[in-house]
């Protein structure tokens, strides 16, 4: 550095600088820059390619007052709502199994977490091929003699999101699994053997004692999966595309569809600000709670 | 006669240990009880449960079309062939391509590689500049850049199309490259930077004393100590860019389709007879990778998956 006069003090730590230039870049330019050009586009007709016409609130009426919107809604509604539960309750159920001192902890660990390690789309199409109604489970229960038995999810279209859902927790419960198990892990056995001594059953102390104690692991856990289910898409197309008709769409979905296939970039605009907006519903208050009190 | 003799001085010998020596620590817990029965038989059940998919996939990829047909998906092949594998490597069709997934995974493969190095260079260094070299508004760009982690990639899919194409590679493998990694940044950066904070504090300042700088400390003594979390970030970011559907789709053109993109082309394509078998061999290859990764690295994946978990 120059000794003779006081260093320019945007020269200072220069190195460090320009290696955060990537950041700077794509915190600025694609995060805050993205979301603010989707958000202004969001309010103009652009159809094809992006023009600054602005028609007002125009594309969120036309956006709420269409059906297949409604259903991706509802749809992400109903799978968000399964994904919540059962993730949490599959997941700690199996890590409060594995937390009793088992034998082939480790083997079982690898076989619960490996589908996480698979794309959605593997997922999805392995899926697809158990609930083929022809080939997969329902013909083989059928042959076994029970010729009235019907598990068709993916071709009807009043459960298809539940079938989505039975492929979505398959891959996902493993990390859940993960994240609870090294919550009781931080659990103090002292917590345990007192318990013990005061004659509590063991499902109460689960219940009153621990979980209760886990509060922050239910927390990050609830964040992520409530990030995993907005997101929701790759499952939808490598399982049933969208269909049987529209019964199967997802938002994130419809969003693609209308940027690259309808060339409506302003309906696409309009429904990823919803998206936007349904995640920072959700996010707003977990940071708010989570930063806000450490002060 | 050896026998009966060499059982019974045994057994002899154990009863004179069990006299000796006075039972001591906690009691034996007997094998086969009521709660053992419930414990291991849930797990064996979820355990089947979670690997029932995994070899329905195998079996089915093994088996040819009649046999499939005919029988049942659980049941193991009659005759093995390997056909199915061949034709989904080498000749299934995508649209008018007929060469097999094997140019998607040559594509995934070259897109993996430099995403996951350029990716893990810049949010290293990133992230030692974050944790070692703080300058004034640092903070303020790394919490939007987290914060950034939790918007949807459908709220910005557009605008980084507008801005690929502006510079010439949209529809490229490089801009691909670019994009895994602007999204793999937060959670890496974040990554690394944890791991450098939680570093003693006097290792920095005795190199600072010693007349290293910036690229000296990194480069002599932070990067040869943070080989592990290195390993995870290349975990994380080799299952995540090769398991990316979306952005290939958005980004790249079908000649460029990385695997995951082609493997549901060719699986979900409307026209021609459906080769379940051929479909099953595709998907198998397409999750093989990741697959290898996991169990290659183990409990380092948990590791990965537990920070990558916070990816918006």
């Amino acid at each position: 550095m120059s000794k003779s006069e006081r260093p320019n003090p945007l020269f200072r730590n220069l190195n460090a600088k320009v290696a955060s230039i990537p950041m700077i870049l794509t915190a600025m330019v694609v995060f805050v820059g993205g979301t603010l050009w989707t958000v202004l586009y969001s309010f103009t007709n652009s159809k094809l390619l992006p023009r600054l016409n602005f028609v007002g609130l125009d594309q969120y009426y036309r956006l709420w007052a269409t059906p297949r919107w409604l259903i991706s809604i509802e749809n992400l509604l109903i799978y968000g709502a399964i994904s919540l539960v059962f993730s949490l309750v599959i997941g700690f159920l199996l890590a409060a199994l594995l937390d009793q001192k088992i034998r082939f902890e480790d083997t079982f660990r690898t076989i619960f977490l490996y589908p996480f390690a698979l794309s959605f789309i593997v997922t999805g199409l392995v899926w697809q091929w158990l609930l083929n109604p022809d080939f997969g489970i329902q013909h083989v229960v059928r042959d076994l003699g029970w010729t009235s038995f019907s598990f068709d999810p993916l071709y009807n279209s009043s459960i298809v999101i539940y079938g989505i859902s039975i492929a979505a927790l398959w891959q996902g419960t493993g990390l859940i699994m993960c994240l609870m198990l090294a919550g009781l892990r931080g659990i103090d056995e002292d917590i345990w053997k007192a318990a013990r001594v005061d004659g509590i059953p063991m499902w109460k102390t689960y219940l009153f004692i621990v979980i209760p104690m886990m509060r922050p692991v239910f927390i990050t856990t609830l964040v992520i999966i409530a990030s995993g289910i907005v997101k929701v898409y790759d499952l939808v197309v490598a399982q049933t595309s969208g269909g049987p008709g529209i019964a199967s769409e997802v938002p994130a979905k419809y969003v693609y569809d209308y940027m690259f296939f309808a060339q409506n970039l302003g309906q696409g605009f309009a429904a990823s600000t919803m998206m936007l907006l349904s995640v920072a519903i959700v996010i707003v208050p977990w940071a708010y709670l989570e930063f806000g009190r450490r002060k | 006669m050896n026998m009966a003799n060499t059982t019974a001085q045994t057994s002899t010998a154990a009863g004179a240990r069990q006299d000796i020596i006075d039972p001591c620590g906690p009691k034996p817990r007997r094998m086969i009880s009521r709660r053992n029965i419930f414990l291991y038989g849930t797990l064996f059940v979820m355990a089947a449960y979670y690997l029932l998919p995994l070899y329905v996939m195998v079996v089915t990829s093994l088996k040819g079309m009649p046999e499939i047909r005919l029988g049942n998906i659980f049941s193991p092949p009659l005759e093995i062939t390997f056909e199915p594998w061949v034709k989904a490597w080498s000749t299934a069709c995508t649209g008018l391509n007929c060469d097999g997934l094997s140019r998607g995974f040559w594509n995934s493969v070259r897109i993996t590689v430099p995403s996951v190095l350029l990716s893990i260079a810049i949010a290293s260094v990133n992230g030692y500049a974050l944790a070692n070299w703080r300058f004034k508004g640092a903070d303020t760009f790394f919490i939007i850049l987290i914060v950034g982690a939790f918007i949807p990639y459908q709220v910005m899919i557009y605008p980084i199309v507008i801005i690929l194409r502006e510079i010439g590679l949209y529809g490229s493998l490089s801009g691909l490259v670019i994009v895994h990694s602007i999204f793999g940044m937060p959670i890496l950066t974040l990554l690394f930077r944890n791991y450098f904070s939680s570093m003693p504090e006097e290792l920095f300042r005795a190199a600072r004393v010693d007349g290293a700088g910036f690229w000296g400390i990194f480069l002599r003594i932070m990067l040869p100590m943070s080989l592990p979390i290195f390993v995870v970030a290349i975990i994380l970011q080799v299952t995540g860019i090769w398991n990316d559907f979306l952005f290939g789709v958005v980004y790249t053109r079908p000649d460029t389709y990385p695997m995951t993109v082609q493997l549901n082309n060719i699986v979900n394509s409307v026209q021609g007879v459906k080769e379940y078998n051929v479909n099953m061999a595709a998907t198998i290859l397409t999750g093989l990778v990741p697959l290898i990764v996991y169990f290659i690295s183990g409990k380092l994946f948990v590791r990965g998956i537990a920070a990558g978990a916070v990816k918006g």
